[in-house]
């Protein structure tokens, strides 16, 4: 029997199971804060999830509005001060895998969270790049989830605010102490990991019920996919469950002025 | 020793036109009662820096406080952007905004360089991004010893620092606690500091390795009750994660933004 699921369901329930229990993962806000909450939900009860407002192995009942929300801090191990999270536990090498979403995404993984246009007269501002530099270079590799759209997946991000694998895919190369990059981006459609020669991004699963028209329409260069392509395991109906209870509590939690 | 001021004396004696101010606090602790203070006594020309300049900035450079923008990560987090600071970058209202950005990783690395005396601060950062294209304050640097490519970024050093926190004790020696960001180090990188506190009591009830500032470490102190709000003080009041998204609709439209500022600042005058 077949279950209902949403695309956006289907894509945080793909993007929680790249992690692990034995993954120490650094959470940016947003989808990646989802889906990591889901993993320790459901399969990966001990995975150590950071957030960059120094909350280290914290286990939230409901999902953060913001990066540094009590919530966070009153279930953590410990709370340490923000230069020693980027120093001592990003860059001195503890982190696993950095867990970022985007703006705009381009062939090779680049990402660009800081305006849309040209930077001295920008069409759209965007916040910026928080803590994506350098969780992308100091993790031992990323994962990347956004949703996917002819807007988010261009040939070239306007501006690379954060590295994938540069302009020409070898923005890694011959760097000493840089972590692997991005290994997979998850979105609503597909799964898609950089091919190991040329750095390109491919697409190796399409979600159930998803063609490769979908996946062409939706990005803005000439998508490959990999020889052998996938169909995505649906959600599970555990899955399911404790995502929609996830998303009830956190919807509850933040709908009354405190 | 810090000086027991209210709030509109120590932003009165405190922070001149033209000062670079720092207004610290990571999500958690944001000092907003300090914040409208600055906007009602219509300080200018102000060089704001701040990791995420938050609600707080939006409203000061809406107001028209500021003159220069550093910061890290300038959204609304968790709801969009932050439209008073668009609108001041992408249409030069109400003034022109300079801005300089950085990473976290960078600010924060600054922030402690400030607080260690040191010019610059060292890290392995900004590879493969375009921030140092359009940021001439990040550089590149040869480690002396293995001949690593590192970036160098110049230390924080402001004029005047600004935190909330939740208590002082009655000597002026502050305790911080939860979410505490890089307080401490924007602190001892200022030359002065004004630390808003939730109360002042007798006992601050300090654990031995508390992040505690020392009384003769800080400038002036002076009582806020609730004046990290909507932001939160652990212990005291949660986030306002509710007037964080209203924020959205308020800011979006320069009329709106202005009634809710004389409404909600300029009519109400500091405790």
């Amino acid at each position: 029997m077949s279950l209902e699921f949403t695309a956006s369901e289907m894509m945080s329930v793909t993007a929680a199971r790249a992690l692990t229990s034995d993954m120490t993962c650094f959470v940016g806000i947003g989808l990646p804060s989802e889906a990591a909450n889901l993993a320790r939900l459901t399969h990966a009860p001990d995975v150590t999830l950071i957030y960059e407002s120094g909350t280290l192995q914290t286990k939230p009942d409901v999902l953060p509005l913001s990066i540094g929300d009590g919530e966070l801090c009153e279930s953590a191990l410990t709370t340490v001060g923000v230069p020693e999270m980027f120093r001592y536990w990003l860059q001195g090498g503890h982190i696993s895998v950095g867990f970022l979403g985007t703006a705009q995404i381009d062939r090779y993984a680049n990402l660009n969270t800081t305006l849309i246009g040209d930077y001295r007269e920008p069409k759209v501002r965007l916040p910026g790049g928080g803590g994506a530099p350098e969780i992308a270079t100091n993790a031992k590799e990323v994962f990347i989830t956004v949703k996917h759209s002819r807007r988010t997946f261009v040939k070239d991000v306007d501006f690379v605010t954060t590295v994938g694998f540069g302009r020409d895919g070898k923005a890694r190369d011959n760097v000493p102490n840089i972590g692997r990059g991005p290994t997979v981006v998850i979105t609503d459609l597909c799964i898609l990991k950089p091919d190991p020669d040329t750095k390109e991004l491919v697409v190796t699963s399409l979600h159930p019920n998803v063609t490769r028209e979908d996946v062409i329409d939706a990005t803005g260069w000439e998508i490959r996919f990999a020889d052998q392509l996938d169909t995505t395991q649906e959600p599970s109906a555990k899955e399911l469950d404790i995502l929609r209870d996830l998303k009830a509590r956190t919807n509850a939690h933040h709908s009354g002025h405190q | 020793m810090a000086e027991f001021l209210s709030l509109k004396e120590a932003v009165s004696r405190y922070i001149s036109n033209g000062d670079t101010v720092c207004m610290e606090g990571f999500t958690h602790l944001i000092p907003f009662a300090a914040g409208h203070e600055i906007i009602r006594q219509e300080k200018r020309d102000l060089t704001l820096i701040r990791m995420t300049p938050d609600l707080v900035y939006d409203q000061m450079i809406g107001a028209g406080c500021a003159r220069k923008l550093i910061f890290s990560w300038g959204g609304n987090p968790g709801v969009g952007s932050l439209h008073r600071l668009r609108d001041a970058v992408e249409k030069g209202w109400p003034n022109k905004l300079e801005i300089l950005e950085h990473s976290h990783a960078a600010m924060a690395c600054a922030y402690e360089a400030g607080a260690a005396g040191l010019p610059l601060a060292v890290l392995r950062g900004y590879v493969g991004s375009d921030l140092p294209k359009v940021n001439d304050q990040i550089k590149f640097i040869e480690c002396p010893f293995t001949g690593e490519r590192l970036a160098a970024v110049p230390s924080v050093r402001p004029d005047v620092a600004v935190i909330h926190a939740q208590r002082a004790d009655r000597k002026g020696n502050v305790l911080i606690e939860g979410i505490i960001g890089i307080q401490k180090e924007v602190v001892l990188a200022a030359k002065r500091s004004i630390v808003t506190v939730e109360e002042v009591v007798d006992d601050l009830g300090a654990s031995v390795n508390a992040c505690v500032l020392p009384s003769w470490a800080v400038t002036a102190i002076a009582e806020a009750p609730k004046g990290a709000s909507p932001s939160y003080a652990l212990g005291y009041y949660d986030r306002d994660n509710v007037f964080y998204k209203e924020w959205d609709g308020i800011a979006r439209d320069r009329d709106t933004f202005q009634n809710w500022l004389k409404d909600n600042v300029f009519e109400k005058g500091a405790a």
